[in-house]
């Protein structure tokens, strides 16, 4: 009976695990006595369950997911939105939080090409359902856009969203990070190239360990050549709210 | 007997591999033997079209096998899709289906373009071991990867891995063969020419040993791609 340990790369095929003391989970599968890996990826054992987290891929929709996605077509009761993945999402006139009039002009809520954050709410074989309703979901803004695979996405946030709180934080940029790998990035241009600097390191290198550390260092790095002016302002205003006190 | 290229009758050519190589592709990799290079771009799963060809119960994995105009040796081969090419688009789609789960994607399509730099004999060989690299980088699950090699039979001995020389030997059997290495299950077998029933399957249980080693190449290839950042 041998394991292999855990946070190792894995290949499709590989064996995991030998004997009957381990249960196979995500990314994994039982062949008789063996546990065998389907992915390029990190395995993850916790107790008796072993895991294999993907290091690449499309994005699959999945129910509950918020997602951010690119209004492609619309009829004159459903918009198509383009998530980057297989499918092709629906939205649908009665899931949006606005009222819409009869025979409006859908366009006139989203037209083609605008990005919003929306929410899954169903997903069969035929379609994937999209919903508008619920907080934080809304069409984006001006800013910047960028993608990165679906699967490091639970890294660029981190543990109860530590990673992501930082890059904002230290950027001073709003940030929203849809589970299918789409980001959108708002903030003054030069901190917008550092955070999606940032987060493109991550997407590179999710496999590494102690990386929160070096993308604080680098945030750090960067934001302070790139603007010592706004640093300084950033320190005044701290200073007045601390008169304010 | 000694082999044109001075090889023992078990012994394959050298080989490399590498993926990530177009960076465009969802996954894509390389792979060489001898002077046979097959580089293979995955995309996908994405949206079907024609429209038409949708399947609501299960994906589609397309193939498209392509012999590079200057490919061959010396005469420019010609870019359009021919008999050959569209056959081997199929096998090598029918050699790869096997390790994959097509109904996690309804009315989508899985692309696999395949292109051949430089020829040497083993193309469609050479090009299901990029493809099946190409899948895993991917990330697309897969029960096994796919490693294929070609068996000869030449003046009565079994040769693996036969070059371009042997194959144009008069009475060479010329066999392509894919299989999942860890379990040994055949996904591709086609034969070239004539043999003996006992003498192919002497030679298939060569063949799969080999394709153990072919498959060793091909997860250090897979790994390598994320090793290199662990040492910086």
């Amino acid at each position: 009976m041998e394991t292999i340990e855990s946070k190792k790369i894995v290949v499709p095929g590989e064996v995991l695990a030998t004997g009957m003391d381990f249960l196979p989970s995500s990314g994994t599968f039982r062949d008789k006595d063996k546990i065998i890996s389907i992915y390029v990826g990190l395995t993850n054992i916790s107790g008796r369950v072993i895991r294999v987290i993907p290091l690449r891929g499309r994005y699959i929709p999945k129910r509950d997911d918020t997602v951010i996605g690119r209004i492609i077509d619309m009829t004159f009761s459903n918009w198509f939105i383009d998530m980057n993945c297989a499918n092709i999402g629906v939205l649908s006139v009665r899931e949006i939080s606005e009222f819409v009039e009869r025979g409006a002009d859908l366009a006139d809520y989203f037209s083609y090409g605008d990005y919003i954050v929306c929410k899954i709410s169903k997903v069969t074989r035929a379609s994937v359902d999209l919903t508008m309703r619920g907080p934080g979901l809304r069409k984006l803004g001006p800013g910047k856009l960028i993608t990165i695979d679906s699967s490091k996405v639970p890294r660029i946030i981190g543990k109860q969203g530590s990673m992501i709180s930082m890059i904002k934080e230290k950027t001073n940029c709003r940030i929203v990070v849809g589970q299918n790998g789409t980001i959108w990035i708002q903030g003054a241009p030069e901190d917008e190239m550092v955070a999606a600097e940032a987060i493109y390191k991550i997407n590179q290198e999710s496999h590494r360990e102690g990386l929160t550390e070096e993308i604080a260092a680098l945030l750090e790095k960067k934001i302070s050549k790139n603007k010592p002016m706004q640093r300084e302002g950033e320190e005044q205003r701290g200073r007045e709210n601390h008169e304010e006190e | 007997m000694k082999r044109s290229d001075g090889r023992a009758p078990d012994e394959l050519r050298k080989m490399e591999a590498k993926t990530g190589v177009i960076k465009r592709a969802d996954g894509s990799a390389m792979f060489r033997i001898g002077e046979t290079i097959a580089y293979a771009a995955v995309h996908g799963p994405r949206e079907l079209h024609p429209k038409f060809l949708q399947n609501p119960e299960k994906g589609l994995l397309r193939c498209n096998y392509n012999m590079m105009a200057f490919s061959g040796s010396g005469e420019r081969v010609r870019p359009s899709p021919n008999r050959r090419s569209r056959e081997i688009s199929l096998v090598t789609e029918k050699a790869l289906e096997p390790v994959l789960d097509l109904t996690a994607y309804p009315n989508a399509v899985i692309d696999i373009f395949i292109e051949l730099l430089q020829t040497d004999a083993g193309t469609r060989c050479a090009g299901i071991c990029a493809a099946a690299m190409a899948l895993a980088d991917a990330g697309i699950p897969m029960k096994d990867l796919v490693s294929a090699l070609s068996i000869g039979y030449l003046k009565n001995e079994i040769i693996l891995d036969i070059n371009g020389e042997e194959d144009m030997n008069e009475g060479a059997t010329d066999i392509a063969f894919a299989c999942l290495p860890r379990t040994g299950e055949i996904t591709l077998l086609q034969i070239d020419g004539e043999i003996k029933k006992e003498i192919l399957l002497k030679g298939l249980e060569k063949a799969k040993e080999a394709a153990r080693k072919i498959a060793d190449i091909q997860r250090k290839a897979l790994k390598e791609r994320y090793h290199d950042k662990n040492v910086a």
